[in-house]
């Protein structure tokens, strides 16, 4: 919108007048296979709508693959710790799946609402990374992705390290293992309970709904089969019952092609919620780590800082040579553990803020994707009671077999 | 599935008010599937007999009376509680349940009211007690009602006798599509102790004395009253008397060859009996010999199939096998498939519980509750789901089952038509021997001309096979006419199987509508309600 205060006719590259609201949309589109045999991959195209000064026009397109996206990720992650970074689809490991309709409108899907994400989150969207992803041309695209290295990745044993953290202190005690760091929150204590916990329930619920989806994919496909055995068994009956099997198995027919539609329905918006609710809460586990570490950094520099100024202490008032060194050494050091202390606790103050952004975010994904699961399933238990309810008249009308 | 019986019911009230007198003994769940239209009937007796008035769950029929032509909506007919009643009396099966194919004006032709299968006792073969398995076996309970007399009969039968049963109605009904008998099994005595065991096979016995009951002959047959009725031991010659026929067939056999005794021709009465394995091994053989003629040309046949209409029949009959085989699997399938998302709706449904109980023992936010009250109402509703998967799944079956009934019926179609072919056989095999009888004595007859005077040895053989022919002839012609009973029996039997087929699959196939469109009435809205409650995230 326009304010009538801005000159007539201005371009939205003039600075942003007070009234438009700022906005940043993206869409993931037109999936394209590129490149030959083990090479091959999927591009997308990336188009950028928004009226922001920091971006370079009004609307552009860019085209990006999968690895492009796991860059933006891994930058992000790197930056912004204490964050819960949308998740991203995971890399497909089985070669022939790769390249099914099925699995890339799914990861087209997953990767759109991964875009969208990061644009609508108040930190995220205005990261320099993103804009880069967003409006640079593909040779530099792909220089910046070859630059990256695995060091921003986490690493497996983190995971396993908190995760031992949360289940056993006492084994720890016991085995005379010098105790790790880590902090006697009884609040965050009780929501890494919650977190590992929920990521069970969650992979469960979204094991059985793809369960669902396979059901209803092989109900359709034995409806065809009965559908065609049903026609070529009324062909050896007689004219009026004969037509009525004939009917009989179309509707067994047609009603398997509904079936197949709304598994495919049920994968888009119920399955695929479900796991991106899962990924969700493994991006979540992965910031504990860095909090965890975060911690154990900070402590750790707490420490030594703390043994340096008794060191430096202990210089001065022996009038040593060395207490000039040791009190600039000490000063570094202090300023370090201060930057370590700070890190820690931006994160601890980010991860309550997203915590609460997560669980409204997640109620209003998971109410959807419940609201599309019952619709679906409700209009296909309409359309199955529409095609058989048909053939009652047809079938009251056959007489029986005194007038066949 | 009760309410959805309503054609028989409804078309022929006289014969329902008959049979609510005739039947003030048995259990109203026979009632009950029989008959739906029992306001009708309330009318007709005074009320006072308790079993007349409708049970209370049965309260679907009301509505499926006053509408019958223009049902409101199939979910409530469908849900009239057959499982009810039927309950968990072990010692009075239920009839009703297994039996939807059955027209019930064909069931009130038939001699019998009711037959049931009940109480198996293991008991001790005294005989045989020192073989090793064979020492005890099952004996059932089977109780009968006739219509007529309206008197209860009771006797405890094995399963041997049900064999024997099945063997003495072949040889008496030859040509006829006999109801075939549940299979023998090959089990150890361990096998048959299992109670699952037992009770398939006690089910399976109540099935098929029930369409042998209600065969229009076989029906009304000796045979059957004898088993039915018949105190003690099954008064039928069994098959182990007829194998000690083999003996007296292989001592016989010499003698045929040889042609002393009684000669190497078949006796009349024999001739209407399928050679058998024991008695006739010299029969077999000649018949053998001549179907081998037959098959490989040579002389045409005397007497050929020229029944082109039986042909093509019979082409149409292995079309209509082929076809019941292949829907008889796809609907298994179907079955399957039906159960399996049943199933995993549950599962899904118990996830979603776990998650909703999580969620709210854990919640620090309120959007954590909201999100908890969705997903119960989410968990509930694939839940009650899963539930009428089941259901419907548990009626499809037995609407579906009417294929396989028909295909095993094919059975009973292929003896009928081998009966028809081994009679055929027969009387081309006396045919033959009469042509060779004849050609034997013209040979004699010139042989014995060129002597002079005659040859009175020659004139004597020549007079013994004239005497053969004679008896040849007649046991030809007891042949015929048994070749023609059978032909007869075939025909009323096809047409009898085209009509009953008609019926009964017109019922499966609006059985199996009718209840789709039920459940998938009620499974919508279950599913409405919640996305009507979730449609503020829309």
């Amino acid at each position: 919108m326009i304010s009538p205060r801005s000159p007539p006719g201005s371009s939205s590259q003039s600075p942003r007048s007070p009234s438009a609201p700022p906005f940043l949309s993206v869409t993931v589109t037109d999936p394209v296979k590129l490149g030959n045999g083990v090479q091959a991959y999927i591009s997308y195209r990336v188009i950028t709508k928004t009226n922001l000064p920091e971006y370079q026009g009004p609307e552009k397109i860019v085209i990006r693959r999968y690895s492009d996206f796991v860059w933006l990720h891994d930058r992000l992650a790197e930056k912004y710790r204490g964050i819960f970074i949308p998740p991203l689809p995971e890399k497909s490991a089985v070669e022939k799946f790769r390249f099914s309709a099925e699995f890339i409108e799914m990861r087209r899907q997953a990767l759109d609402i991964f875009i969208n994400r990061i644009a609508s989150h108040p930190q995220l969207k205005q990261s320099e990374d993103l804009r880069t992803f967003l409006q640079e041309d593909e040779e530099t695209m792909e220089r910046a992705r070859s630059q990256e290295t695995g060091i921003f990745k986490k690493k497996p044993a983190d995971l396993i390290q908190i995760f031992k953290d949360v289940q056993s202190k006492v084994s720890d005690v016991v085995l005379g293992k010098e105790k790790p760091v880590e902090e006697s929150n009884p609040e965050y204590e009780k929501l890494k309970h919650y977190i590992f916990e929920l990521e069970d329930h969650l992979a469960e619920a979204q094991r059985q709904a793809y369960r669902l989806v396979k059901r209803h994919r092989e109900l359709g496909q034995s409806l065809s089969d009965f559908g065609k055995a049903i026609k070529l068994l009324g062909a050896c009956e007689g004219d009026s019952l004969g037509k009525v099997f004939a009917d009989l198995g179309s509707k067994s027919e047609l009603l398997s092609i509904k079936l197949q539609k709304e598994a495919h329905n049920l994968l888009m918006n119920f399955e695929e919620p479900l796991k991106d609710y899962v990924r969700a809460v493994q991006s979540i586990k992965a910031t504990m780590v860095d909090r965890a570490n975060a911690f154990r950094q900070q402590c750790e520099l707490a420490e030594t800082t703390k043994l340096k100024e008794i060191n430096l202490d202990k210089l001065m008032l022996m009038r040593s040579e060395k207490a000039m060194e040791a009190e600039i050494e000490y000063k570094e050091l202090k300023a370090e553990s201060e930057e370590a202390t700070r890190r820690f606790e931006t994160i601890v103050k980010l991860m309550s803020e997203e915590m609460v952004r997560f669980q409204e975010q997640k109620t209003a994904d998971l109410g959807l994707a419940f609201h599309e699961f019952a619709k679906g399933q409700a209009k296909l238990a309409n359309e199955i009671a529409d095609a058989w309810r048909s053939l009652v008249p047809k079938l009251d009308a056959c007489s029986p077999s005194l007038c066949s | 599935m009760m309410g959805l019986e309503t054609h028989a019911g409804f078309g022929s009230p006289p014969r329902e008010e008959m049979e609510s007198v005739a039947l003030s003994d048995a259990p109203s769940d026979y009632r009950s599937a029989m008959s739906s239209s029992l306001p009708a009937i309330a009318t007709a007796a005074d009320g006072g007999d308790p079993l007349l008035s409708p049970p209370a769950p049965l309260s679907s029929v009301p509505s499926s009376s006053s509408s019958f032509l223009d049902p409101p909506s199939y979910a409530d007919v469908v849900f009239s509680p057959l499982d009810g009643q039927n309950g968990a009396a072990p010692d009075r099966p239920s009839l009703c349940r297994d039996f939807s194919f059955l027209r019930s004006d064909r069931a009130a032709a038939s001699e019998y009211a009711r037959i049931a299968v009940s109480d198996p006792q293991k008991e001790q073969d005294v005989v045989n007690a020192l073989v090793p398995g064979g020492g005890t076996y099952v004996t059932y309970l089977i109780t009968s009602w006739t219509r007529a007399g309206v008197a209860e009969f009771g006797v405890r039968r094995r399963f041997r006798d049900v064999v024997t049963l099945a063997d003495r109605l072949a040889e008496a009904y030859r040509g006829f599509f006999i109801p075939p008998r549940p299979d023998k099994n090959v089990v150890e005595s361990q096998v048959m102790q299992k109670h699952e065991f037992v009770e398939q096979r006690r089910s399976a016995l109540e099935k098929y004395l029930w369409k042998l009951a209600v065969h229009p002959v076989i029906g009304k047959s000796d045979e059957l009253r004898v088993f039915l009725q018949a105190q003690g031991k099954l008064p039928l010659p069994t098959s182990t008397d007829m194998a000690s026929r083999m003996l007296d067939g292989a001592v016989r056999l010499p003698k045929q060859l040889f042609g002393e005794g009684p000669a190497g021709y078949v006796m009349p009465q024999d001739a209407v009996q399928p050679a058998k394995g024991g008695r006739d091994l010299l029969r077999i053989f000649k018949e053998l010999k001549q179907s081998v003629a037959n098959d490989w040309g040579g002389a045409k046949p005397p007497v050929v199939e020229e029944d082109k209409e039986f042909v093509e029949r019979k082409d149409k009959m292995q079309d209509l096998e082929q076809q019941l085989s292949t829907t008889s699997k796809q609907a298994e399938a179907l079955v399957k498939a039906q159960q399996d998302i049943g199933e995993t709706m549950g599962e899904l449904g118990l996830a979603f519980i776990k998650l909703t109980k999580f969620e709210s023992e854990e919640a620090v936010y309120s959007s954590q509750r909201v999100r908890a009250a969705d997903a119960k109402h989410v968990a509930t509703a694939a839940v009650k789901a899963s539930r009428l998967y089941r259901e419907l799944n548990a009626q499809t079956v037995k609407h579906l089952d009417t294929l396989h009934e028909y295909l095993g019926l094919m059975l009973a179609v292929h003896s009928a038509f081998s009966d028809r072919a081994s009679a055929l056989l027969t009387v081309q095999t006396l045919m033959s021997d009469l042509s060779s009888l004849h050609t034997r004595i013209e040979k004699l007859e010139v042989a014995s001309s060129k002597i002079f005077g005659g040859d009175r040895s020659r004139m004597r053989k020549v007079e013994e096979l004239k005497e053969t022919i004679r008896v040849t002839e007649d046991a030809k012609c007891c042949a015929l006419r048994e070749y023609e009973r059978i032909k007869e029996n075939n025909r009323s039997e096809l047409e009898r199987l085209d009509r009953e087929r008609h019926d009964d699959f017109l019922s499966m196939l609006k059985g199996f509508v009718k209840n789709q469109v039920g459940y998938a009435e009620k499974v919508a809205n279950v599913w409405a309600t919640v996305a009507e409650e979730t449609s503020g995230y829309a």
